[in-house]
């Protein structure tokens, strides 16, 4: 389009396109912060002012995946030479890894690494599962109170976790689930579980039950109506579902802290509590929190399509 | 060979009735077409027919069997909505192949049945694409093929062609007629458009407020409509209604509308069949076509003046003041010149009709 532009609009659209940067670069520094800092040699991690152009390495990584020792002495020159690359940045450090036998012995952070993934997912799945359902028979079906129904299930979100978290660690205690997958899966399913619904809701109220309609008449039941014909369609509305209640799952903080602390314990409690004493090591931190924000990265990625898709439907007209 | 009979079905939404004492029998190969205007329950009533929607009292009989108990998935019907409701993800053959893989059919001969199909509505160029890359006109005819394709007992179609623009309408009204003729089903067809049932209906059932008007084939319900409610339903031009009054004048009986000085003559027997209605409580009802014009006076014509001019293209709609009433008369194209012309117009007998101002019952007095 040939539009004529008055300067004002001109000036305008620039001061637009200044504004949409300068918050580009606000929302972003933090991330380049912490994938910087991520690779940087220690000594420059606190840096003042900080470094910005360095040789990245990636010795915050192994720290990361390894158990270490500060060293009394040197290390013997023979055993550092037939030492693989990757321990040899770490006698560089006057640190050594620690061994059994020829194993080396991993940190904790691959173990909390992978209890956030199967709580995060496992809980994910359930909330928009049971989401999905509950949603499709508020949209479908007749309920006696549904608004007092949908206000209820709402309400369980209206309280700081905060303020619940004490009184739950109590009950998780006598009954046994605490530091337990399966104690915070519930938990986060309980905490997604109405946002699931609310959101779900919207999606299948969007989905005209002529559909299933047509379906039902051609012969199929209700449930096969639903596999077939309606979460096909409500595809897109699932997919936003269960980032949103991912990235929640995934970044929860204060019941993790307070329910877990050994075997169950998710990443987001645990990197900070590696900080330790003494002289704080950022760059392994860094390296920690790095690799933590790459499943959401890459789940929302993946789904990039279904969220931007839209909730329109083509074949429709009313 | 498929019979539908509906048997003192009533419906309530809450504690609304939508549905009155609703009796009717559907031949085999019938083509029926509710027709109402929308809330008189024609749609409440297909829905119920095709087990979508429960009815409170009543029997719903395909072939003398009652399967107001049946789900809908069990009635062995097809539908037809109005909004195309095509499923977006899978191409015009899967939707088309959607009611048979319901079945225990073979891949292969559910391959042969939507072939076939789509030669007879002529979309086998359409059945890899997307609904959503179809035009109106096409996305219904794969509805209609879909519901076609397992040979249904019966067809139900939910103003399947109302959202189409005009000109498409009629293309798609004659070819359901066509295919109707072609694969032969029975049909239960809903719309408001009287067009459209008059052009496709073996009968027409008007609805109104959730009760039967009336039940007759197009020719009936346009000649001998039950009551005011269809006399004004059915017709393009909508049929004038006036109230009435007939006196007896030197051996013609003179009807009277809205306090005219002069009458129109009907013969003199019209008093003897009204039987006593002949004053007050008589509603007289003619069609524009009814309404004879012409320019000098001649016996039978009263004198009128001319006030509105539509023209039509092949025919005038000429609205002429007879008293205090306006009734508009049919013309040939440009047979009026202009409003407030004086013309002669008479009734003309055979074509009215009267009804009872109180009911709106037809006194079924046609001369």
């Amino acid at each position: 389009m040939a539009a004529v532009r008055t300067s004002s609009e001109v000036a305008l659209n620039r001061v637009a396109i200044a504004a949409v940067l300068i918050a580009t670069l606000v929302f972003l520094a933090p991330i380049y912060w912490i994938a910087s800092t991520a690779f940087k040699p220690k000594e420059l991690a606190v840096s003042v002012p900080p470094t910005v152009l360095f040789e990245p390495e990636v010795t915050p990584f192994v720290r990361l995946f390894t158990k270490r020792v500060q060293m009394q002495k040197t290390v013997d020159p023979q055993v550092y030479e037939a030492a693989p690359w990757w321990e040899k940045r770490i006698y560089d450090g006057g640190e050594r890894v620690l061994k059994v036998g020829k194993d080396v012995q991993l940190s904790q952070y691959p173990n909390r690494f992978m209890n956030s993934l199967i709580v995060a997912v496992v809980s994910t799945v359930l909330a928009v599962g049971m989401g999905t359902f509950t949603a499709y028979g508020f949209s479908r079906f007749k309920i006696a109170g549904e608004a007092d129904l949908l206000f209820f299930i709402l309400s369980t979100r209206m309280l700081p976790p905060v303020v619940v978290a004490i009184p739950m660690f109590l009950m998780y205690r006598a009954v046994g689930l605490n530091d337990s997958h399966i104690g915070l899966i519930i938990l986060y399913v309980a905490f997604n579980l109405s946002f699931s619904v609310w959101l779900m809701k919207g999606f299948m109220d969007e989905i005209p039950k002529e559909y299933e309609e047509a379906a039902l008449v051609d012969g199929y039941t209700r449930m096969q109506a639903f596999f077939k014909i309606v979460l096909p369609e409500a595809a897109t509305g699932i997919a936003a579902t269960a980032v949103f209640c991912f990235i929640t799952a995934w970044n929860e903080y204060a019941f993790a802290l307070i329910m877990t602390n050994r075997r169950a314990q998710t990443a987001p409690p645990f990197i900070p509590s590696q900080i330790g004493s003494g002289l704080p090591d950022w760059t392994t931190i860094a390296a920690g929190t790095f690799l933590f924000l790459l499943p959401v990265a890459i789940f929302t990625f993946l789904l990039r399509n279904h969220l931007l898709r839209g909730v329109t439907f083509g074949a429709i007209r009313k | 060979m498929t019979q539908i009979e509906l048997r003192g079905i009533e419906k309530f939404f809450g504690a609304v009735q939508v549905i009155h004492n609703l009796n009717l029998a559907i031949a085999d190969n019938e083509f029926i077409v509710l027709l109402g205007q929308s809330g008189c329950g024609k749609t409440t009533t297909l829905r119920a027919i095709a087990g979508l929607e429960t009815i409170d009292k009543g029997d719903i009989l395909i072939d003398g069997q009652a399967v107001q108990h049946l789900k809908a998935a069990d009635r062995d019907i097809a539908m037809v909505f109005q909004s195309f409701s095509l499923y977006p993800h899978m191409t015009v053959f899967e939707n088309i192949a959607f009611p048979l893989r319901a079945t225990r059919m073979s891949s292969s001969e559910v391959d042969t049945s939507v072939r076939e199909i789509a030669r007879v509505l002529r979309i086998t160029d359409l059945l890899d694409k997307r609904p959503s890359a179809l035009s109106g006109g096409d996305m219904q005819r794969v509805a209609i093929g879909r519901a076609l394709v397992r040979r249904p007992k019966a067809m139900l179609m939910d103003e399947p062609i109302g959202a189409l623009d005009a000109k498409l309408r009629e293309e798609m009204r004659a070819e359901i007629k066509r295919l109707h003729i072609k694969q032969g089903s029975t049909t239960i067809y809903v719309t408001h458009d009287q067009i459209e049932a008059m052009s496709l209906a073996d009968r027409i059932v008007i609805m109104h407020e959730g009760f039967i008007q009336q039940v007759g084939t197009p020719d009936e319900v346009y000649s001998h409509p039950a009551n005011l409610f269809v006399a004004q339903f059915v017709g393009s031009p909508v049929m004038n209604i006036a109230e009435a009054s007939v006196t007896d004048q030197a051996g013609a009986a003179s009807v009277t509308v809205g306090g005219a000085p002069t009458g129109f003559e009907f013969p003199r027997e019209l008093l003897s069949r009204l039987n006593g209605h002949s004053n007050g409580g008589l509603t007289l009802g003619i069609r524009p076509e009814g309404v004879l014009v012409r320019h000098d006076a001649a016996p039978g014509y009263v004198p009128v003046e001319a006030q509105i001019i539509e023209p039509l293209g092949s025919f005038d709609i000429v609205d002429l003041k007879v008293g205090s009433k306006m009734l508009r008369a049919r013309t040939k194209a440009g047979y009026v010149s202009g409003p407030g012309e004086k013309v002669h117009a008479r009734i003309d007998p055979e074509q009215a009709h009267f009804f009872d101002t109180a009911s709106g019952k037809s006194l079924g007095v046609r001369l």
